[in-house]
């Protein structure tokens, strides 16, 4: 098995082309199948009853009148996904926030499930169900939930990471810290030091397509599912330890996706579809509304940040100190070491620390969103770095500059940085005609950096070579963002063959072994390593087949553009034409029957990802109503394998990054319920609202891949929320640390300032 | 539930009076059916109103223009003389939903639904619009402004349904505009709206004056003060000034997802003194 991931630095002929990609005109004429498309004979709708409470203890759950009910099929609650979680915490989370068991923790927290034969008689046997609430009282605010009298969701959580154990039960579930040096020495060095509170609202990832899934369990106890997922494998893993059944007896296909964003990360109605489906043996197709989507899925968390930096007149950080609270909903998660991880990872720092809180509140569980957590630390952190060099006099990309972090920096979470790109986007930003154009009348220009981890993980890949030459390419990571044509133009490349003659599909979990999720920006990352190694293979066999139709050894075949070459001496080599791909895989009934290649692998060594984005607002003082009106994103994506996909990641973060900023957020009412569960008052930006995003692409190899490349899919929505800040407070000279920059907050604002 | 399309409104009036249970009047059916979907409502009867050919035009007549119920927002926006008369009532109009639905919404039916942050409803108010309604009783008309009397409820009886909106004949020198804020550019509601109609003499003075706001009170507002503020005047910074006064303190909102009492209070005042502007100009002041 060929398995070296090194940088060889070698020219391409499709991989940085932009051919189409092959999902696209199904995407675009409604043929694609995703999660609501599939049906089955004698489907079931399933439906979910949902808790109106915030924090309610469940007395009692009577079914009965629902359960008689004509056309229903299977009532369920949490009785009928018992805990088999063996002392998995994390496990058993996930179980209770399917199905609420003794305790409802947010307004859509699942209480009971029907399937019954149509939409209708489903929606009746929900008002069928009685449940008797013991209404308890709540916290929705991250920093109210930090306060010694706040309502508590666990009896049982003493916050982890604090030695000695607490004795008092709190909401703050985990603390962590990162850094180095002294920050209380550095402070003494600065000669100016500015301290801030950040808040930052809570939003949602916004797909377009809402959770949906068929789910058919057989009577011999095996099941098949159909659903819209970020990670078919990692959804059965975790599905079928919850059902109690072997993972080889559920099978799933991953469907098309409508957006993911890290929100399919999760499963949440998958196992409620099995369980109905098991006691009903009946399919059961459960899609949820958008009311339920914002409801009880989905969410990044909501903020409280405290930071605090020194800097000399130089222009020198001396230290650099933050506190995060992060909201988690009511489990714990790792969402505040994750932004306390990388808040000041875009610097080279003497001393740092950054300590995480994270806070439990009844809010629906918090779940990835596109560099989970980064966001929210990088609005506060590079809104502070703008002010400083703002206090020193000194222009903010010349001030980043002289403190980025480099190649051999010892980053605030712990490693020692290799060839990084936070430098170079930097320079390029300097250097951008974006930075020099003229502003008009109530405009402002802002600009911001942000990091992402990335990340490899289990992947496996399988290339099978068909008769007449075309190759089929199965790998295990589904496609959110062009996958298939990136990893089609990757196998291309490296069997030497036309992108035309590759065709590549997802897998569904019975056709390869494990790979872990699209998350991470580790699709095309992983999956390009894992093709490239299949192809390798491959081409062995190729080789093998060669030296038989030649009769030559083995050792003397090589292979170079596309083709076998024999390499020898004498009268009989001269004669040996190179053999195609499709000249051997012809011959292949007669050499040894089918060729393939596999590979499988933990693709490490993601290599780090760094961006700048520039940013030009206008603000109407009257009204407080901002508009983006230019904006550039520059990033490394080490090796761009498909261009146009690269730049939509930079797009499409920069578009979120840019609604996060000025008007999404979730709004809770005085009682624990959710006040804007729909796309009119939860506002994502629309076509309208945002200018021609433009990008710029640099290209600093990863060392840890074959051609170089980096995941690109989330860095893009780090920087945003700080770069319209700045460009705000460039405008109208109003530092704003509330996002999002909604008018009336811009206006009242303008009002407390001036 | 049963789905009726008569085709004259005397069948219309009868099948609604003789309703039973929740019985709907269905339009254009971009509030209706959203609100079917999302299951706050269960109606026993929708009484489609788009068979009846009448309810379909725009009737240009000596001293008025006449616009059938069923007039989708996107005719209104293709009229070129109502557009040319009444600007801002078919701005207001257009600023509605998106271009599929803009195929489908009817200012009868913005009014009807009584949204206090309705955009069509503060124009029309500010047109002076007359809308005449057919029942079991007969006919009535009534003033744009009369029609909602609280969130989601009109002053409508059983039976009853509104054939026309009737707009005043455009005279010389005046015009209309209307302004809203929204969060987003465009597929979005209300947060706070401006509709003002004036008419000027030969010198630019102001002679007659409409202001109506919307989202800044259970019902849109017809402001007289605001009207007042601003007759007699070339609106010059002193008569701005008294009109955004007027208009915030006519102001009476509440704070909720969309916006604060203190943001709404204080953008009505900017929107009608902008939207004052444009009316002017269009109007032919300088």
């Amino acid at each position: 098995m060929t398995y070296d991931t090194q940088f060889t630095g070698q020219t391409f002929k499709s991989v940085g082309t932009r051919p189409l990609r092959p999902d696209g005109i199904d995407k675009v004429t409604g043929r694609a199948r995703y999660g609501a498309d599939y049906n089955l004979p004698g489907q079931l709708t399933g439906l979910i009853l949902r808790s109106p409470h915030a924090h309610a203890r469940i007395k009692k759950i009577d079914t009965r009148k629902a359960e008689k009910l004509k056309g229903v099929k299977a009532v369920i609650t949490s009785t009928d996904l018992p805990d088999l979680t063996d002392g998995d915490s994390e496990l058993f989370d996930i179980l209770d926030n399917c199905m609420a068991r003794k305790k409802v923790f947010y307004d859509g927290h699942a209480v009971a499930a029907v399937a019954a034969i149509d939409a209708k008689t489903a929606r009746a046997a929900l008002k069928l169900i009685k449940v008797d609430y013991q209404v308890l009282s709540h916290v929705t605010d991250v920093d109210e939930a930090t306060k010694p009298k706040a309502p508590l969701l666990h009896r049982n959580c003493f916050t982890e990471g604090i030695e000695p154990k607490p004795a008092k039960a709190s909401n703050i579930a985990s603390r962590s810290e990162f850094g180095h040096g002294d920050v209380e020495v550095g402070f003494e060095q600065a000669d100016v030091v500015v301290e801030r509170n950040f808040k930052t609202e809570q939003t949602h990832q916004g797909y377009i397509e809402p959770h949906a899934c068929v789910a058919s369990f057989g009577p011999d106890g095996s099941a098949e599912m159909w659903v819209c997922t970020q990670g078919h494998f990692t959804f059965r893993q975790q599905c079928a330890a919850l059902l109690g059944m072997p993972l080889s007896k559920l099978r799933v296909t991953s469907t098309e996706i409508g957006g993911g964003f890290g929100g399919k990360t999760h499963i949440w109605a998958e196992p409620v579809a099995l369980a109905l489906s098991r006691k009903a043996n009946r399919p059961v197709k459960l899609v949820m509304s958008r009311e339920e989507v914002f409801r009880a899925s989905g969410p990044t968390s909501a903020t409280s940040i405290d930071i605090k930096i020194g800097v000399k007149k130089d222009g020198t950080i001396t230290a650099a100190d933050a506190v995060l609270r992060y909201s988690n909903g009511p489990y714990p998660g790792v969402w505040a070491m994750l932004g306390a991880m990388t808040s000041f990872a875009c610097y080279d720092l003497k001393n740092v620390r950054t300590v995480g809180l994270e806070v439990l509140v009844n809010r629906p569980k918090t779940t990835a969103y596109r560099a989970p957590s980064a966001p929210m630390a990088a609005f506060a952190v590079e809104s502070m770095v703008d002010e400083l060099a703002d206090k020193i006099g000194m222009d903010p990309v010349a001030f980043r500059i002289k403190n980025a972090a480099k190649e051999g920096t010892k980053s605030s979470y712990g490693p020692v940085y290799g060839p990084i790109g936070i430098g170079p986007t930097l320079e390029a930003a300097r250097k951008h005609p974006h930075m020099k154009a003229k502003l008009g009348k109530n405009q402002g220009r802002g600009m911001a950096c942000g990091f992402w981890f990335n990340f490899g993980g289990q992947t496996c890949a399988d290339l099978n070579i068909a008769v007449d030459g075309s190759v089929t390419l199965t790998v295990g990571t589904i496609d959110v963002g062009g996958a298939r044509a990136s990893l089609a133009l990757v196998a291309a490349e490296e069997l030497g063959i036309d992108y035309d003659d590759v065709k590549a599909v997802v897998g569904d979990t019975a056709s390869l072994g494990h790979n872990d999720m699209t998350d991470g920006s580790r699709g095309t990352f992983s999956s390009s390593m894992a093709a490239i190694m299949a192809a390798r293979n491959a081409i062995e066999e190729l080789k093998n087949r060669a030296a038989k139709m030649w009769e030559i050894p083995v050792k003397n075949v090589i292979w170079e553009d596309g083709h076998a070459k024999a390499k020898g001496r004498g009268k009989k080599y001269a004669k040996l034409a190179p053999l195609s791909l499709a000249d051997i895989a012809a011959e292949t009934p007669n050499t040894g029957g089918p060729i393939a290649g596999y590979s499988e692998l933990v693709a490490d060594g993601a290599g780090v990802s760094f961006a700048t984005h520039i940013c030009d607002v206008e603000v109407d003082p009257e009204t407080g109503r901002t508009q983006v009106v230019r904006y550039t994103v520059i990033q490394d994506a080490g090796k761009a394998v498909h261009p146009t996909y690269v730049e939509g990641q930079y797009q499409g973060g920069a578009a979120q990054g840019i609604g996060w900023a000025l008007n999404e957020e979730y709004i809770y009412g005085a009682d624990g319920r959710l006040q804007n569960p729909g796309f009119l008052d939860y506002r994502i930006p629309v076509c309208s609202d945002l200018p021609m995003i433009d990008t710029q692409i640099l290209e600093i190899p990863n060392p840890n891949h074959p051609y170089g490349v980096r995941g690109v899919g989330e860095t893009s929505i780090v920087p945003p929320l700080a770069a319209i800040a700045n460009a705000v407070s460039d405008a109208v000279d109003v530092r704003m640390t509330h996002v999002p920059m909604s008018a009336p907050r811009i206006l009242k604002a303008l009002k407390t300032e001036h | 539930m049963e789905y009726t399309a008569p085709q004259t409104t005397k069948d219309a009036v009868a099948i609604l009076a003789q309703a039973k249970g929740s019985a709907h009047v269905l339009a254009g059916g971009s509030d209706l059916l959203v609100r079917m979907k999302g299951g706050f409502i269960e109606p026993d009867l929708v009484v489609d109103i788009k068979r009846i050919k009448n309810l379909h035009q725009i009737k240009h007549n000596a001293n008025s223009i006449m616009i059938g119920a069923a007039v989708s927002c996107a005719q209104m926006g293709a009229n070129k003389r109502l557009k040319k008369a009444w600007p801002g009532v078919v701005e207001a109009a257009n600023l509605i939903g998106s271009d599929q639905i803009q195929g489908r919404c009817t200012i009868a039916g913005n009014l009807c639904n009584a949204s206090p942050a309705a955009d069509s409803v503060p124009a029309l108010i500010a047109a002076g619009a007359r809308v005449k309604i057919a029942g079991p009783k007969g006919r009535r008309t009534l003033a744009a402004e009369k029609v909602a009397v609280a969130p989601g409820k009109t002053c409508l009886r059983k039976g009853e349904i509104v054939e026309y909106i009737e707009l005043p004949k455009r005279v010389a020198r005046s015009a209309d505009a209307y302004l809203r804020f929204i969060p987003r550019t465009e597929m979005d509601i209300a947060v706070v709206s401006a509709g003002v109609n004036l008419t000027l003499d030969r010198k630019g003075v102001i002679t007659k004056a409409r202001v109506a706001l919307g989202a800044v009170a259970p019902t849109a507002l017809l402001v007289k003060a605001a009207a007042k503020a601003i007759i007699g005047s070339s609106l010059d910074e002193q008569a701005l000034e008294k009109l955004a006064l007027a208009c915030s303190a006519a102001c009476r909102p509440i704070d909720d997802k969309r916006g604060t009492v203190e943001y709404r209070t204080e953008v009505a005042a900017v929107l009608a003194q902008r939207a004052a502007k444009i009316a002017y100009s269009r109007a032919g002041g300088k």
